[in-house]
């Protein structure tokens, strides 16, 4: 089908509503016409919020009209991952735990986002509580790979990374413990940033794994994710852990200019483990790199092998402490046979909770428990150390690192599923730049024989998102190909 | 053989507050067994000297003015709960019903 305006970038449509060549209302409409034509077959979104979606557009049409400045979101179609917090609809992280849960607020990142004049269309799939690399862990429904429809969207910001590819919005908000934006985001062919930990408000951002999560935009090009920041960063009173620091229009940063840029290649990124297709289109990238004028030199993150086994003591570990508040008291589900309280606890975890969540819960029991506290969980903490060492030395060397997003494209439905351990394993390259705290952008760099995207990650220095986007976009105007569309209606 | 036994997850599923059936206590014992495993590869690194990332950032005490901001009426903090009257969140007794 044609899709006026649906396929366009965020940036594109606000200039145009801007403009007044188009209204906010007619690209909602749009967007929402597509949604229910095509979404049946890519099931990323759980709710769609029809009514409410083109109120904004109106106010942002009514904006214009009484001729007030305009946000710089102004009427651009966003949709929101299912554990943003919301006033509008239902708030479920993909859980039976919260099915119905209509949280009494907005989160700071949804009110930022619509004080810039965004219009929110609903939310969008994810892996339960986030915890998972496929989306297959929904306990809603199954999000695909527009790309190909047997194979996964990645995860857990599945729903959003599908959406984004199959123009069923503009920019989608997405969060990331340990690859959550930038693997979905490689394995549908977005642009995915995860900003450095403390760069965005994660008041309400329901907690998975605290020291670790972040949130960010998956988007069409890397303009849009530079723009998305401008409106999200900052310090936020709500949230102890963001950072008081000048937010820079980031969009100043896309200069194409990345003469001198010495660029990281990590060593133990480019081992046997890495595909053959994947490895291809990202030495190309490089090459493109180099001839815009960007050196490269070899790096080493030396202690890379052990962050799959620090993050899942560690991330599972904040997890069985954050999902403890789900105890059928407050909010959530609670079991309809609990006769007394330790009942009541124990019948409506146990009901509320899928797999993985629950396999989740007992390892980080395990790992904090009378005993193997200092074994597991301590120990994990100074890997954790070693891991931000080693991109603190990488970086005396270069300004950013690249790499693959993911050892492979998009996996089939029921791949990983039987194994949780190879699911993990998924996540090798994106896991570390959570644990060392950093920011890390992943961006398309071709298709694979099989027509799957293949994403390069760029990694930089703590706060330092202006140099990823610029090394991302001047790739992005230079890689010599358009990347297409999944081949969907 | 396994990295835990059933007793184990037993345990571990007694503090986590979950019960589980004998199917999943069974696929729990391997598959945690398997994860575990794989963590102890840390065993391999020598972290004598090397202190423990405790915090994602390294900021100490963030402080505000302790002033009366806004907060929740009490109606909508109480909209969610399984079970509420106008005042309180109401659960099952606590003192009877053999709690453990």
């Amino acid at each position: 089908m044609t899709a006026p305006w649906c396929d366009k970038t965020g940036h594109e449509i606000r200039e145009a509503v801007v403009r007044g060549d188009v209204t906010a209302r007619v690209v909602t409409e749009a967007h929402l016409a597509r949604i229910h034509a095509l979404d049946g077959k890519i099931d990323a979104y759980t709710q769609i919020w029809e009514e409410y979606a083109l109120a904004m557009a109106d106010r942002v049409d009514e904006k214009r009209r009484s001729g007030a400045t305009l946000g710089i979101l102004a009427g651009v179609p966003i949709s929101l991952k299912e554990l943003m917090c919301t006033k509008q609809g239902e708030t479920t992280c993909a859980s039976k735990m919260l099915a119905g849960y209509r949280s009494p607020f907005d989160g700071t990142m949804v009110q930022r986002l619509a004080a810039a004049d965004a219009v929110f269309l609903g939310k969008v799939n994810m892996d339960e509580f986030a915890m998972g690399s496929s989306t297959e862990n929904s306990a809603i429904k199954t999000t695909k790979n527009p790309w190909d429809l047997g194979c996964v969207p990645g995860g857990s910001s599945g729903g959003s990374a599908a959406a984004v590819a199959a123009d069923l919005c503009s920019m989608s908000m997405g969060s990331d413990t340990g690859g959550s934006i930038r693997q979905p985001a490689a394995l549908c062919g977005c642009v995915g940033i995860k900003p450095t930990y403390g760069r965005v408000s994660r008041f309400g951002l329901v907690a998975f794994a605290s020291s670790l999560d972040q949130i960010g935009p998956l988007t069409k090009d890397v303009r849009d994710a530079a723009l998305c920041l401008n409106a999200i960063c900052g310090r936020d009173p709500m949230d102890a852990t963001s950072v008081d620091l000048a937010v820079p229009d980031f969009t100043a940063a896309l200069t194409g200019n990345v003469k001198g840029l010495r660029i990281g290649l990590p060593k133990e990124y480019f081992t046997d483990a890495l595909g053959a297709e994947v490895r291809e289109k990202v030495m190309a990238a490089i090459e493109v790199l180099r001839g815009l004028g960007a050196e490269t030199v070899e790096v080493s993150l030396p202690h890379c092998d052990y962050a799959i086994a620090a993050y899942y003591i560690i991330c599972t570990a904040e997890a069985s402490a954050n999902l403890a508040r789900f105890d059928g008291v407050r909010y959530g589900f609670r079991h309809p046979d609990a006769k007394d309280m330790r009942g009541m606890y124990v019948m409506s975890k146990s009901a509320g909770f899928g797999p993985e969540v629950r396999r989740r819960i007992l390892l980080g029991t395990y790992v904090l428990s009378s005993g193997y506290y200092d074994a597991y969980y301590l120990k994990a903490q100074k890997v954790r150390r070693l891991i931000k060492q080693d991109f603190d030395e990488a970086f005396e060397k270069c300004d950013v690192v690249l790499g693959p997003t993911t050892p492979s494209p998009a996996f089939r439905f029921g791949e990983k599923t039987a194994d949780p351990l190879e699911m993990y394993l998924s996540d090798i390259y994106t896991i570390s730049v959570n644990l060392a705290t950093l920011p890390g952008l992943s961006l398309p760099c071709g298709l694979s024989s099989s027509g799957l995207p293949i994403g390069m990650q760029l990694i930089a220095k703590p706060f330092a998102e202006e140099t990823l986007l610029r090394t991302a976009h001047a790739y992005e105007q230079n890689r010599g190909f358009d990347m297409g569309k999944p081949p969907i209606a | 053989m396994s990295r835990i036994g059933k007793a184990e997850v037993e345990h571990v599923a007694g503090l986590a507050q979950l019960e589980l059936d004998e199917a999943a206590k069974e696929r729990l014992v391997h598959e945690m067994g398997d994860i575990l495993a794989y963590m102890d590869q840390l065993n391999a690194l020598d972290t004598t000297n090397v202190e423990p990332m405790m915090h994602a950032l390294e900021m100490t005490n963030v402080f505000r003015e302790d002033c009366v901001g806004e907060s929740l009426p009490r109606e909508e903090a109480l909209r969610n709960a399984p079970n509420h009257d106008e005042e309180y969140f109401i659960v099952p007794k606590i003192l009877e019903g053999g709690n453990a």
